[in-house]
């Protein structure tokens, strides 16, 4: 069923629109990453203008983010307090990354800075995770007990304690604040909600436990991909809310799904997958920057008509 | 399903001896949100008031899409990677562009006819121009005429117009379903030898209907309202499957 999309200005299979949005709805439950940067590069590949699909997918990230986190909550697996703290730091990040990307973008070439951002960060976090659970995987399998870990370094030293029950954490706000920062930043640099840097960083430089991640992640995705989207809406006039509608139809009733499988898993194994995934993007993205395309030019609408 | 409203306007050139008189199916595209595509039958008569001329006759018919300025850019390799190097501006390219003809378009119509009327798309695209700043501007003419031909945005169809009795031409074009709003220039070329001897003009309008034409409106003037919408619809989306799984389980 072919459906007309008035801002996009292109038909698309209805169906084909569900299914990736269910596809992504079930990784973004899953995972607590928001799918931005598995969804932008499947639009572009159905032929969705650039503009209109990442403004688009935005929207769509607040559905199924929303429709994650309720999940959550009755889970009780939301750190709401950390959600905050991460929050305030992550939109003082984005309008900093708004204002450093416009810097980028009039020296020209923030096409391939973005490129190049995808594959540094999704390479360097997705080897780390996968070693790590790799390891953590071994040890379990050898019966050792994993060490919990109790770092007593500088991260414990900073002032302005707080105590995050739900995470079970009683750390300064300042390290949280900071990860939200420049998650914020890159998040606004690369249009994405910036999950996957969000929730390693969660785990690993935080130190919060891998279930309590995922409903925290999602939280803040919702508030940074809403602004986001009116963002595109009041000065690109980029959101299509007939695309939107039926990317969240699939992307809410995945988003159920996937959070229902995650907390089936272990917390290793759904590291370790998150991190495959990461790297597959990653490998994707290195291959099309290293192999002579077969079409050296490119033809786009010219901006700022 | 095809309307058949027959367009008879004349063309006042009494100097000529043949004239063109048109119909189209339809004069008028709307885009609902089902709209897959439309083809436009075009259809008429070459209408003589003397004996008929010595010479091959032509019917050439063309539809351009309006003009959106685009970026065609070149990538090359620097430091081992793939990256967008220089970039050519082409302003006024039509969105789509179909060329019928009765035969093979250089055996109806000669080289200077072709750039004098523009009709091929190579001498539309280059009367558009480039800039003079690059010197291959060509190179990036041609990637442009290269991708929407693959795109089926531009189409070159020989052979396609069909001519009773040196009398009665009719063609079939196909627009696409991924298409612009706004006037769609129609010509029609009559040659004899190459050499145009009558030609004619008209639009079809093309406009997004309904729905479409709502939500397009309501995004370009209240922008923010449409902004809030689209977030309620995410957020009341988001909680009613949270809501109906959880019934669901139950």
């Amino acid at each position: 069923m072919q459906i007309y999309l008035p801002i996009a200005e292109v038909s698309v299979n209805a169906f084909l629109l569900l299914g990736l949005g269910g596809m992504v709805g079930v990784l973004s439950g899953m995972f607590g990453v928001g799918g931005g940067f598995l969804m932008t590069p499947l639009l572009f590949f159905i032929g969705i203008p650039p503009a209109v699909a990442v403004a688009t997918e935005a929207n769509q990230i607040v559905a199924s983010s929303f429709s994650g986190v309720l999940a959550h909550l009755r889970r009780k697996t939301v750190d709401l307090k950390m959600g905050t703290v991460l929050l305030v730091g992550g939109l003082i990040g984005a309008a900093l990354g708004v204002l450093l990307f416009n810097y980028l973008k009039s020296l020209g070439q923030v096409d391939l800075l973005v490129r190049l951002c995808y594959v540094v960060f999704l390479g360097v976090i997705g080897a780390l995770m996968f070693v790590e659970s790799l390891n953590a995987i071994r040890k379990t399998a050898k019966g050792t007990a994993i060490p919990t870990r109790k770092k007593h370094g500088l991260i414990h030293k900073l002032p302005f304690k707080m105590r995050f029950r739900v995470s079970g954490l009683y750390i300064s706000v300042i390290p949280p604040l900071l990860v939200g920062l420049s998650v914020g930043i890159l998040a606004a640099i690369m249009g994405v909600g910036g999950g996957f840097i969000m929730v390693p960083a969660m785990i690993y430089l935080l130190g919060m436990p891998t279930k309590v991640v995922v409903g925290t992640s999602l939280f803040q995705i919702i508030f940074v991909t809403a602004f986001t989207t009116m963002l595109h809406a009041t000065t690109n006039y980029t959101v299509d809310i007939v695309l939107a509608v039926l990317l969240l139809v699939g992307g809410v009733i995945g988003a159920q799904i996937g959070t229902r499988i995650g907390v089936r898993m272990k917390a290793e194994q759904l590291r370790i997958l998150l991190a495959l995934m990461v790297l597959v993007v990653c490998g994707k993205l290195a291959f099309d920057l290293l192999v002579m395309p077969s079409e050296l030019f490119s033809v786009g609408a010219t901006e700022g008509h | 399903m095809l309307r058949w409203l027959a367009l008879l306007i004349l063309v006042a050139l009494p100097a000529w001896a043949e004239e063109v008189v048109l119909g189209l199916s339809q004069n008028e595209v709307a885009i609902t949100t089902s709209f897959n595509g439309s083809e436009i039958l075009i259809f008429g008569a070459v209408k003589r008031e003397a004996p008929m001329p010595e010479g091959e006759l032509g019917v050439i018919v063309t539809i351009a899409g309006p003009p959106e300025p685009v970026t065609v850019r070149r990538k090359e390799r620097r430091f081992g990677i793939w990256v967008n190097t220089e970039a050519v501006e082409i302003d006024g390219a039509p969105s789509y562009y179909a060329v019928a003809s009765s035969a093979p378009l250089d055996e109806v119509l000669g080289i200077r006819e072709n750039l004098e009327h523009r009709v091929s798309v190579t001498s539309k695209l280059n009367a558009v121009g480039a800039p003079d700043t690059v010197l291959d501007a060509s190179a990036y003419v041609a990637a442009l005429i290269r991708i929407n031909t693959a795109a089926e945005t531009f189409q070159l169809l020989e052979d396609q117009v069909v001519v009773d009795e040196d009398t009665l031409f009719r063609t079939r074009i196909r627009l696409p379903a991924a298409l612009t709003e706004g006037a769609y220039g129609t010509r029609i070329f009559l040659t004899r030898d190459g050499e145009v001897v009558a030609n004619y003009e008209t639009t079809i309008d093309v406009r997004k209907v309904g729905l479409e034409r709502w939500l397009f409106t309501l995004s370009r003037e209240n922008p923010f309202w449409y902004g809030l919408m689209s977030l309620a619809i995410a957020i009341a989306a988001g909680w009613t499957a949270s809501a109906a799984f959880s019934v669901l389980r139950n």
